[in-house]
């Protein structure tokens, strides 16, 4: 068994073990523990996920040999979340963040943080673990004091032994009592001030690097259990194709071939070794006779179809006291449905035994999968376990979901064989709910001296949200037999959500008027892509700020500050100006420069970000040179890693901008790899990307992983209006699309 | 039977012929560092060095490797006594997710086996066949320049010249 699988099943024996600490494990909120009859207090407001999960042993574990345990409800995606809380409870224990074991997302062990999406994972996970650690050092250092009959102010501590003057000393593991730490958490916790502060705000290298650069176990794709058998998933050929009849003989015939399964429109093939599925998964690909499916719209079809398909209207801004109007400018812009693009396809493990169902998934939320495999497979929910385990970065809601419970739909049918799912690349390709199409319209008016006296935005959208939500919201919970039905759209209910974060424009404006039309019909299966609406909404509101400062003759750069009133707004910006060399110059042909801020759900990371770009009039290419940004992410936990989510987010949203559309014949999804749905390769990435971090050591975490991508996105639209003289309206600004604009 | 040496160990693999390498490495050597990434030899997340040449292994028949030698990145060193280019790829933090890296590292060695200096013209024409989507794509470069140096290092001490030929287990 290698060490993966090991760590994967002792999980729970390290908790409940560690000696004299077997404490009650209660996750349970005081306020679900109310009696429902009276009418509870409603329980004080605790930081982050503390709120949810409110005692300090649902967070930080000591055992009776000191070593320390943390628990997380968020997973590492990627991003470097595993090291940063690691650092931050380090940091408030006082410990070699080495020693610290840190729990990651299990539905039998760890708190319950619903996603690890939003950007919220230093916010909800962050602050309930700092605070936990802090009051658990403060609950060790006060029962130090009475056991050595000491003045708690006196007492030193240093990784994790507590001294007297006297010289008499007790470590954590002498301290803890199983009641000691399993306690509701206070609203306030003593937490270490900016100025003797060790590791947080210091680079530390991220704790999962070494084994992904060795060859450990480092991936779900890594995870090999005792008897374990590789499957294959053989999906409908078009969205809504049922499967009318399959030759499954002469599959089960070939060699290693254990099972054909098949459940409705739902068709896998399980065999011994992983090429055996694959060579059998053809077969049955080529055999299986499938019926109907429905059309799909490419573009402009698309477009078309989001301003006509029935729409809930949801009012995000509504401050409309029209000034007078010396010019008025307005525009409709489009963006194509955006793959994820996992460089790894989804993987899922599952192993049925006893009536219990464990499933190993790279997802962003194992408790909601665990519900929703409770319900395809119809099992009470206490008999379902998700594990979380690293995977390729998702970026999102991918395919890892549907993974997870194809693995746990087939090893449910054959009890005591543990299944490993691999999605192939097409499967990923084709199946994946995509970042949705969206339309935006503007229009602003401007006095004599340009100020803006009107601002109206429309944005048209399908739903950016249908994750599980149940077994409606998996493919195999919608191609089995009795198929549940396909998920009901719901408008967001809350604010910065959805088709309208970042909607809302950040700039002071005297009258504003902003629409969310919600539109309920999903002709291309669509979900939660990294920033949802955010990235197109800023694409459209900073290239059209350009636009308002070129009308009003102001540089853009100039206009900006002056509708900004957030000093750290105005911060990022100039540093951003002042770092890439802001200039007013005009280029040589063909070069561009261009600026783009953001402030992610106008309440996260501040982004400025400034473009430099040369465009090949023959060719078409867009070719961008230099990036420069400024980011302000309030205290900053590990400087390199919010600095490699800054730099990841700006090339992401490059290609995005450049290089990316998910396309149909009709019928079919016809990007299906990497040939048809082309992303950023090296020759295509800029020479210098530099980001500048301002960290504010007095002010709470902001999420950084979505802040970079809209601003890159109006900074390079901006270059290439500098560049070309032309204002693109459309995503990508592919060679195509640029030599017919350039053309006509 | 086929008959393969794989980071210097002579391996005997009852597999059917067709079998990409991939699959061998994974499944009947349980190694992990070389990836699943499309299968079709557009990413590159599971390069590996055959005879000095970055080759896709979800491509390669096992069939014809028979006799040549095969290079992972298990075979650059270990967690614990990490090679040039693992440790250039640690101190640069050259990952996000990491799932495309040891593909990126094995082009990369075997760029750097036939280039101890690359400029960053060469090592980006060299990298193109690999996929990143996180954006790693500059801390990587660095990496690459940096083991670049370190392999120099390692050569011009001869304490240090087995880590500079990749600890081979």
């Amino acid at each position: 068994m290698n060490a993966l699988t090991h760590k994967a099943f002792s999980r729970r024996s390290v908790l409940a073990g560690g000696g004299a600490l077997i404490v009650s494990f209660s996750l349970v909120s005081h306020g679900f523990a109310q009696d429902a009859a009276a009418s509870p207090p409603k329980p004080v407001k605790l930081p982050g996920s503390l709120n949810k999960a409110r005692l300090l042993d649902a967070w930080i574990r000591v055992g009776a040999d000191g070593s320390v345990s943390v628990m997380t409800g968020k997973a590492e995606l990627g991003q470097g979340v595993d090291t940063a809380l690691i650092q931050l409870a380090a940091e408030e224990l006082r410990l070699d963040p080495k020693t610290i074991r840190l729990i990651t997302p299990d539905t039998a062990v760890t708190p319950n943080e619903g996603y690890t999406a939003g950007s919220r994972s230093m916010l909800d996970s962050g602050n309930a673990i700092r605070n936990a650690a802090a009051q658990a050092r403060e609950i060790l250092i006060a029962s130090a004091a009475t056991k050595l009959n000491a003045d708690a102010a006196a007492l030193k501590l240093e990784n994790g032994k507590i001294t007297a003057p006297s010289g008499a000393s007790l470590t954590y593991g002498e301290l803890v009592s199983a009641e000691l730490l399993h306690v509701e958490a206070q609203p306030k916790s003593k937490l270490t001030a900016p100025k003797d502060l060790k590791l947080i705000g210091h680079s530390m290298p991220r704790v999962d690097i070494p084994a992904k650069v060795t060859g450990g176990p480092a991936f779900l794709q890594d995870l090999r259990l005792p008897g374990m058998l590789h499957a294959r998933v053989i999906r409908p050929p078009v969205y809504g194709a049922t499967l009318q009849s399959v030759d499954m003989a002469q599959v089960e015939k070939m060699p290693g071939v254990k099972s054909v399964f098949r459940n409705g429109s739902f068709l896998a093939v399980v065999a011994e070794k992983e090429f055996q599925a694959i060579k059998a998964m053809r077969v049955l690909a080529h055999v299986a006779k499938w019926q109907g499916g429905q059309k799909l719209p490419d573009y402009p079809e698309a477009y078309e179809m989001l301003q006509k398909a029935p729409a809930d209207t949801i009012t995000v801004v509504d401050n409309h006291h029209p000034g007078t109007a010396a010019k008025t400018i307005e525009a409709t812009y489009h963006r194509p449905y955006v793959m994820h693009g996992a460089i790894g396809p989804s993987c899922g493990v599952a192993h049925y035994q006893d009536n219990k169902l464990k499933v190993w998934t790279h997802n962003q939320g194992v408790f909601p999968l665990q519900q929703a495999v409770a319900q395809l497979v119809n099992l009470p929910i206490d008999q379902v376990q998700c594990v979380h385990v690293n995977g390729s970065g998702c970026y999102g809601h991918n395919g890892s979901d549907d993974a997870g419970a194809d693995a746990a739909f087939i090893a449910f049918n054959m009890p005591g064989t543990p299944i490993r799912v691999q999605w192939m690349r097409d499967d990923e390709h084709k199946w994946e709910p995509y970042g949705p199409a969206m339309l935006t319209k503007i229009s602003a008016t401007l006095d004599a001296q340009g100020a803006i006296t009107d601002w109206n935005y429309d944005v048209w959208s399908t739903t950016h949200g249908t994750r599980p939500g149940g077994a409606r919201a998996l493919i195999a919970g919608w191609t089995k037999d009795n198929p549940f039905p396909q998920p009901v759209l719901k408008p967001p209910t809350s604010p910065e959500s959805d088709g309208n974060r970042n909607a809302k424009p950040p700039y002071k404006l005297a009258s504003a008027r902003v629409i969310h039309h919600f539109v309920k019909a999903m002709p291309l299966r669509v979900s939660s892509l990294r920033t949802l609406g955010a990235y197109f909404n800023i694409y459209t509101i900073e290239t059209f700020m350009d636009e308002v400062a070129a009308a009003a003759g102001v540089d853009p750069v100039e206009f900006r500050l002056r509708h900004l009133d957030d000093p750290r707004a105005q911060d990022v910006i100039k540093l951003t100006a002042e770092k890439f060399g802001w200039s007013k110059d005009k280029l040589p042909q063909g070069r561009g420069r261009g600026f783009g801020y953001a402030r992610y759900k106008n309440s996260q990371t501040y982004v400025a970000c400034a473009v430099e770009l040369g465009f090949d009039r023959d060719s078409g290419d867009v070719r961008v040179d230099r990036i420069v940004a400024a980011c302000d992410s309030g205290q900053v936990v590990n400087p390199d890693g919010l600095k490699n989510q800054i730099e990841g987010g700006l090339m992401q949203g490059m290609s995005w901008t450049l290089y990316e559309q998910v396309r149909n014949d009709g019928k079919k999804i016809t990007t299906r790899d990497w040939a048809s749905y082309p992303i950023m390769r090296y020759s295509q990435i800029p020479q210098q990307v530099d980001v500048h971090v301002i960290d504010r050591p007095d002010k709470p975490f902001l999420g950084a992983g979505e802040a970079s991508q809209g601003p890159v996105a109006g900074a390079i639209g901006n270059a290439l209006a500098n560049a070309t003289g032309l204002r693109m309206r459309d995503l990508p600004f592919t060679r195509e699309r640029m030599r017919a604009v350039m053309g006509a | 039977m086929i008959k393969l040496s794989v980071n210097g160990k002579a391996q005997e693999i009852d597999v059917d012929p067709d079998t990409p390498l991939l699959y061998v490495l994974r499944d009947d050597l349980q190694l992990n560092a070389a990836k699943f990434g499309c299968g079709l030899g557009q990413c590159g997340a599971c390069t590996v060095i055959v005879d000095g040449e970055a080759v896709f292994s979800c491509l390669t028949p096992v069939s014809v490797l028979e006799g040549r030698e095969i290079k992972t990145v298990e075979g650059l060193g270990s967690e614990t006594d990490p090679g040039p280019l693992q440790r250039a790829f640690m101190e640069e933090q050259a990952a996000q997710c990491g799932y495309c890296t040891a593909g990126m590292m094995m082009r990369a060695q075997a760029l750097l086996q036939k280039t101890t200096s690359p400029s960053d013209a060469d090592i980006i024409a060299f990298m193109e066949p690999n996929l990143c989507r996180c954006g790693t794509q500059h801390r990587v470069l660095n990496a690459v320049r940096k083991a670049a140096s370190l392999m120099k290092t390692a050569q011009a001490s001869p304490a240090k010249q087995p880590a500079a030929q990749g600890a081979a287990q």
